[in-house]
């Protein structure tokens, strides 16, 4: 008996699997899974969270339902993968956001918008807020630059040292020895396979969505929304290095590089979560882990939001729409950011975890 | 529609889904008739998972050449002889070069499974298994425009003097409730899970198999083609079976309820009495008697014992072993006579002579004073929980078919080749394997057959 009901389906399917291996070339949770005999919570949760959700073992599976093996891999693992991040969420006090996390993320993220509008209004006159500003600083009017940097600063710190927190539970559940550290090969590894999200394409011919014809669009929509989140972060960090190195004041031309970069990283972040959000809608409901349906929007929404506000503020910075826009793209992503630990955002970093440990299994098993 | 199809393909499987294809390519229209409903389409296929295909060179998949003859002298061992060496010799030949015809009807390969490296060289592997392999055919069929149906059962075959003329069908399709004016290709399987017609070779006893394909194996075809004068091939009473646990449900428990641990320790049957030398072969021919041997015992039941020493020694499986502290125990979790049990586990202790393990090669191991003797891989029972699996006998497929030309053509019971009916799959594979299996040979009998099948019925039917 495991510590949950998920777990105790995950470990009945992980026995049935392993008596029969057909699906062993689709993925590493497969290969990972022949590399045992019995299932730990930590096993199972390490599998769980090395499942790319590409569908492949569901269709391809003699056993799937309405067989009354009932092996329905994806959407277990789905499940007990949404109850992962619960279980080493840091600190445990706030696990619970994980039960409600739509709302959770909704209620955070217009509290935040809320402080940002009620903050500008209130620490400046109206004429501020809506009035056209132009030229270097004129974001500063609204909000002092060193109180922006401040305030988030402190929001991606706490974020990290979370998720540091709930990355290191789970690292100490999945490993073996207990304990025992990642290596720099593996890691490598790890960076690799998550970057081209190598396990999400099925074995080789896409993913399977709505029906039994295997795509692309997944992976595709997802590197979108990856490398467009990527590119963001990107353009904030050098305009902060602008800022603070070489005395350069945002807004900057449309040429220089922070907005080179934010652009293509908006377009990602409008376009990327358009299509994932379409996907899911459109996915067959057998495959879905439906509780977690709005964990998953959440985090669609959030980057979509600060995608769409991000590039919103670009085009109308020198109107009087700026001080709105600014004070929505900001709540935006300070709610991105607080919530990071205690969201969909997670997916990404236990799976890449995972995938650290399923490069070491592999080097040590050969 | 009546007329509207060139070819009709019955069956859903590999050996039909190729035949649809080779048809279609060829330029005829296709209608397929799938009796099963969609989940559980394609009959054995479903449970597969490789092909046994000649080549000349290692490829990046495939370990090591496989020649023609090789695959024949293999052919030729376990059959003992029957088979049709002029289609079988077809067969070898077609072979190689389906490794790359299915390839590009959409089917993926990869390396041998992982516990199944002794046919690295000589058998390809699906990837994602049979059901993707299927999945793949029918994507490909779909896109070429084969025209299919399931649920679609044939009641009636209207044959005359060797020429098809019309399927009756149970439920309309399209309004119309029979198919006309066209060729014929039968690959609708055998009828092993037709436990009415194993009664007649296997009596009450059949009511004690179980089935490992699904429930839709009936064999309700092949019984009308031979019953409309079509010629037979291959022994009615024979089908090929493994042991499988006991546990299994009746049907469609697939490869995962097969037990490949009798080397490991000894088998009883229900009188708790060893009656088989459980060190006799190498897998795999030792994996394919012992459904044979089980039938053959009272209730057609048996019993793998072993002890907690080899557990890791094969593959995890689907039930856990039934276990027991003691002898007594386990007997008594069995329901066997806990004084036989014991006594036939300390004689079979005691003839076990010192010997260097080795399960990968026929070694030393071996009982002396007993019968049966134990004559390869005996070690002693010893080491507390004993453990058991319950097994009984799992039927695979049937031997008895149509007889076929190199054609695929079927031929009529007074030696005439039928105009425009055609077979292939298990419905024929007597024809080649007149008894006996070797590993991926039904999936290779029904792709190559399947194929010229579908360009024979296409051209036929262009002429």
């Amino acid at each position: 008996m495991h510590g949950s009901r998920i777990l105790d389906e995950a470990d009945r399917l992980m026995t049935v699997c392993n008596s029969c291996r057909y699906c062993e070339g689709l993925c590493a949770v497969f290969p990972a899974m022949e590399m045992r005999r019995a299932f730990s919570d930590g096993d199972l949760n390490y599998l769980a969270n090395l499942c790319h959700a590409c569908g492949a073992c569901y269709v391809d599976c003699q056993f799937s339902p309405p067989h009354e093996f009932n092996v329905n891999v994806p959407k277990t693992l789905a499940v007990a993968r949404a109850e992962s991040y619960a279980i080493y969420a840091w600190p445990q006090a706030l696990s619970g956001a994980f039960a409600h996390n739509g709302l959770v993320i909704s209620i955070v993220a217009a509290l935040s918008v809320a402080a940002f509008v009620f903050g500008f209004a209130a620490l400046n006159d109206r004429s501020v807020l809506f009035g056209v500003h132009a030229g270097a600083g004129a974001f500063y009017k609204l909000m002092p630059h060193n109180a922006m940097a401040a305030l988030f600063s402190a929001a991606f710190l706490y974020a990290i040292v979370a998720l540091v927190m709930s990355v290191r539970t789970f690292w100490r559940d999945i490993a073996t020895p207990v304990g025992g550290r990642a290596d720099g090969g593996s890691i490598f590894q790890a960076i690799r396979d998550a970057g081209e999200l190598r396990y999400l394409h099925g074995g080789g011919v896409g993913c399977y969505n709505e029906d039994d014809k295997p795509t692309d669009r997944r992976k595709l929509f997802h590197h979108l929304t990856f490398y467009g989140f990527l590119l963001c972060f990107a353009a904030t960090s050098v305009a902060t290095l602008y800022h603070y190195l070489l005395g350069r004041e945002a807004p900057y031309p449309w040429w220089d590089l922070p907005v080179v970069l934010g652009t293509f990283g908006g377009f990602g972040l409008i376009v990327g979560p358009i299509g994932l959000f379409v996907a899911k809608l459109r996915r067959d409901p057998a495959l879905l882990d439906e509780n977690r349906y709005g964990m998953d929007v959440g985090f669609i929404a959030m980057l979509f939001l600060t995608g769409l506000t991000g590039m919103l503020l670009l085009i109308l910075r020198e109107t009087a729409a700026m001080g709105p826009l600014l004070a929505l793209h900001l709540g935006a992503v300070f709610a991105l950011f607080i919530t990071m630990p205690y969201g969909k955002f997670v997916h990404g970093i236990y799976r890449f975890v995972a995938l650290v440990r399923y490069a070491q299994e592999r080097r040590t098993a050969v | 529609m009546g007329s509207k199809y060139d070819v009709l393909v019955i069956g859903g499987g590999n050996a039909a889904l190729c035949a649809a294809i080779s048809a279609r390519r060829g330029g005829a229209s296709v209608l397929v008739l799938e009796g099963a409903p969609k989940f559980y389409r394609g009959g054995n296929t479903r449970h597969t998972r490789n092909m046994r295909c000649a080549h000349d060179a290692a490829t990046e998949i495939l370990t090591g050449p496989y020649t023609e003859e090789e695959f024949w002298e293999d052919l030729l061992r376990v059959t003992g002889g029957q088979t049709d060496e002029v289609l079988a010799r077809h067969m070898i030949r077609e072979s190689k070069d389906i490794l790359n015809w299915i390839v590009e009807q959409g089917v993926r390969w990869q390396p041998s499974l992982g516990g199944t490296l002794s046919l690295g060289r000589t058998n390809s592997f699906f990837l994602g298994g049979g059901r993707a392999m299927l999945n793949a055919l029918y994507l490909t069929a779909e896109r070429l425009g084969v025209e299919g149906q399931y649920d679609a059962e044939v009641n009636d075959l209207v044959l005359e003097a060797g020429l098809f003329l019309a399927a009756r069908l149970k439920r309309p399709i399209h309004g119309e409730t029979e198919i006309r004016e066209t060729s014929l290709v039968a690959a609708a399987g055998g009828f092993e899970a037709n436990s009415d017609w194993l009664k007649q070779y296997w009596g009450e006893a059949a009511d004690n198999f179980l089935i490992r394909g699904t429930p839709y194996n009936r064999g309700s075809i092949l019984k009308m083609l031979l019953a409309k004068g079509v010629q037979e091939v291959g022994d009615p009473t024979q089908c090929h079976a493994v042991a499988i646990d006991a546990r299994a449900p009746k049907f469609d428990g697939g490869i995962i309820t097969r037990h490949d641990s009798v080397v490991f320790g000894i088998v009883v049957n229900k009188h708790a009495q060893r009656f088989y030398d459980e060190g006799e072969d190498i897998w795999p021919k030792r994996y394919a008697i012992w459904g044979r041997l089980v039938a053959a015992q009272p209730g057609q039941i048996a019993y793998i014992i072993f002890d907690s020493t080899v557990v890791t020694s094969f593959m995890p499986t689907l039930f856990p072993p039934i276990a027991g502290q003691t002898i007594a125990e386990l007997a008594g979790k069995l329901e066997l006579d806990p004084a036989v049990l014991e006594k036939t586990i300390s004689e079979f202790n005691a003839a076990v002579r010192p010997g260097t393990f080795d399960h990968t090669i026929l070694d030393d191991c071996r009982t002396e004073g007993i019968t049966p003797a134990k004559t390869h891989w005996a070690r002693k029972i010893e080491t507390p929980p004993y453990l058991a699996y319950p097994v009984r006998p799992g039927i695979t497929f049937t031997y008895l078919g149509t007889r076929v030309t190199k054609e695929a053509r079927m031929l009529m019971a007074d030696g005439k080749p039928s105009a425009n009916m055609f077979a292939a799959g298990e419905i024929m594979a007597g024809n080649v394997l007149g008894k006996g299996y070797a590993a991926g040979i039904g999936m290779t009998i029904g792709s190559v057959f399947g194929r010229i099948a579908g360009r024979e019925a296409a051209r036929h039917a262009k002429n």
